[in-house]
């Protein structure tokens, strides 16, 4: 029992909520936003400790002992993932102090984020389906409004559309839960797991995981991903770097945690198609971002080749592939976020998203150009940057398992990704400068210090993998072997 | 019982897909709350309908009703009120900014 779990939900929420009382004091917004979203990055990096000295932490809410409680878990994973999303959160908010607007700062945009990530940290250290159901509901609903927030004719197109795909694929998830419920007869993730290896995961038991990954796929934006261009290049940028960087990553977590714990009884159909489902998603992905000539539009389809790599490392299901997936997955979600806000910096600076109108921006900003560098570099994979290290261990553990067609369509489709961003580069940073300073429709200040906080990580996170090279063995150690997990949820008692 | 719960079950999930197929964006959201009865009814009928006595403490000698799927669709119809109000709002909202309720009429280039 480790009270310090909750911390990360109720933090977030109870500020939301106080924020909503002061609905006028903007300043007030401000600080109690950062304040709170720096202390759940605290209190994840206190998570991480006591991962690392005692193993996994629990909670069961109100001392109801599991599966009959409400419990929360929080692996090292699951740690991991709570305090990157703090970093990428606070980063976002700085950058949306100087670049949301007023109109949208008054009608409740703080809480609304904060309220987001309530739901985004609730879906990492939940313990059981239900509760994950929730805690992507209170995602969702506050995705709805801020995907929406400021109603301009492309929110309220692209909005209907996200909200519509996202209710049908929620009600799904409470058809498999009712399924899983009959079958089962718990919800607890590691009772799930232990009465699936009871019984044996039959056929019936197949099918409803492939429900279920059907549904974390179109929250996650795996192979159904119809949705996601359109939405994510909707809001303002600190939203969409926000989405991009978090949303589709809290359903990726949640096919590892389902096919790692409970359903891997059967990977040749569950994990073969899960390999499938990436490759298919890698190809659909590459294939967008180099055909569109809109900037928004290729860092939508970047984030989808970002899904498809890191479900590869899962499919080949072995401890190199998790490793990879385990680097990649941190990667990406600080580099999703940093390119996000780089193209929101440029679309602001030209006034267009449209990469045949703009041109030679790096005479009049250098630092915005070499960071939009690094940070396709690092999109790419390129060494001394974070991504290398992942895209190195999901090739080897695909290539061990012996999918080599997959490893081989993740290399091609990385440098397709390349391609594609550096396309932006050359016609937005390169070629003449037509645009001086005093015609530019917005400006670089204030909104570089955390774009550069997040180039800097980047380059840390791939200078320093040796560094927390301990922290993600000791999550793929639980990732792949679910003993660990059910050994600390029922705290060595039998479960009935 | 189960078996006539599972065809109302049914029913509705196919009225509710019907009206989502439409093109009418009211219609639309009514498929999605009929459907949205449709998952709690089955929510209950797969936790097992009423097999035995009230779950209550001085009850003890009768076989007990699981009152764990009760407690499921609460929280779901809750949610489900959340969305569906939601949703209504947003496609008034849509209405009067984009000037239809027709979905076919709402496609538009990203120019604008």
């Amino acid at each position: 029992m480790n009270n310090l779990i909750i911390l990360p939900i109720i933090i977030p929420l109870i500020t939301g909520m106080v924020m909503v009382i002061f609905r006028r004091n903007i300043k007030l917004h401000k600080i109690l936003s950062l304040i709170a979203l720096s202390a759940s990055g605290i209190i994840a990096v206190m998570l991480m400790g006591e991962n690392k000295n005692t193993g996994i932490q629990t909670l069961h809410l109100g001392g109801w002992k599991p599966p009959f409680g409400v419990s929360m878990v929080a692996d090292m994973f699951s740690s991991m993932l709570l305090l990157i999303t703090s970093i990428v959160a606070v980063c976002c908010l700085l950058y949306a102090f100087r670049s949301i607007g007023e109109e949208r700062e008054s009608h409740y945009f703080y809480p609304l984020f904060l309220f987001l990530i309530t739901g985004v940290n609730g879906s990492f250290i939940t313990g059981d389906l239900f509760n994950l159901f929730v805690c992507f509901e209170v995602m969702l609903i506050s995705s709805y409004v801020l995907i929406s927030l400021g109603g301009t004719k492309v929110q309220l197109r692209e909005s209907i559309k996200y909200v519509l795909t996202n209710i049908i694929s929620s009600f799904l998830f409470l058809v498999a839960i009712a399924y899983i419920y009959a079958i089962t007869g718990t919800l607890n993730f590691a009772h799930l797991s232990v009465r699936v290896a009871e019984t044996g995961q039959s056929g019936l038991l197949t099918i409803i995981s492939i429900l279920l990954l059907v549904i974390f796929s179109l929250k996650a934006a795996l192979f159904l991903f119809f949705w996601l261009p359109g939405s994510y290049s909707a809001p303002p940028a600190a939203v969409a770097a926000v989405f991009a960087a978090l949303l589709t990553k809290v359903g990726i977590y949640a096919i590892f945690r389902l096919f790692t714990l409970v359903f891997y009884h059967e990977p040749k159909v569950t994990h073969l198609l899960i390999g499938i489902l990436g490759a298919a998603t890698m190809i659909l992905g590459a294939i967008g971002a180099v055909a569109h000539w809109d900037i928004k539009n290729i860092l939508a389809y970047n984030v989808i080749i970002g899904v498809g790599f890191i479900i590869a490392g899962l499919a080949s299901f072995s401890i190199e592939g998790l490793t990879g997936s385990v680097y990649y997955m941190i990667h990406d979600i600080i580099v999703k976020a940093l390119i996000f806000l780089l193209g929101g910096t440029i679309i602001s600076l030209t006034g267009t998203g449209k990469l045949k109108d703009m041109s030679g921006l790096i005479r009049n900003h250098p630092y915005l150009g070499w960071m939009f560098f690094i940070a396709a570099l690092s999109l790419a994979g390129i060494p001394p940057l974070s991504g290398f290290l992942g895209k190195v261990f999901i090739t080897q553990g695909t290539f061990e398992a012996g999918y080599f067609w997959l490893g081989a369509i993740g290399l091609l489709t990385s440098l397709m990704a390349l391609y594609s961003v550096i396309k932006i580069f050359m016609n937005c940073f390169w070629g003449e400068t037509f645009l001086s300073e005093e015609m530019e429709s917005g400006t670089t200040k204030g909104v570089m210090f955390p774009i550069a906080c997040l180039s800097l990580l980047t380059i840390l996170l791939g200078l320093g993998a040796e560094g927390i090279s301990a922290y993600t063995q000791l999550a793929v150690q639980t990732l792949m072997n679910p003993e660990i997990y059910i050994q600390a949820v029922f705290g060595g008692e039998t479960a009935p | 019982m189960e078996t006539l719960m599972s065809l109302l079950v049914g029913l509705f999930f196919a009225i509710g897909t019907y009206l989502i197929l439409t093109k009418s964006l009211l219609r639309i959201i009514l498929g999605t709350s009929i459907i949205s009865h449709g998952v709690h009814l089955l929510i209950l009928t797969m936790g097992g309908l009423k097999t035995g006595g009230p779950p209550l403490l001085g009850l003890q000698d009768l076989p007990f009703t699981d009152a764990l799927p009760q407690a499921l669709i609460l929280t779901a119809i809750v949610i489900n009120f959340a969305t569906t109000a939601l949703f209504l709002v947003l496609s008034y909202r849509a209405y009067k900014v984009l000037g239809t309720d027709d979905t076919d009429q709402m496609r538009g280039n990203h120019d604008e």
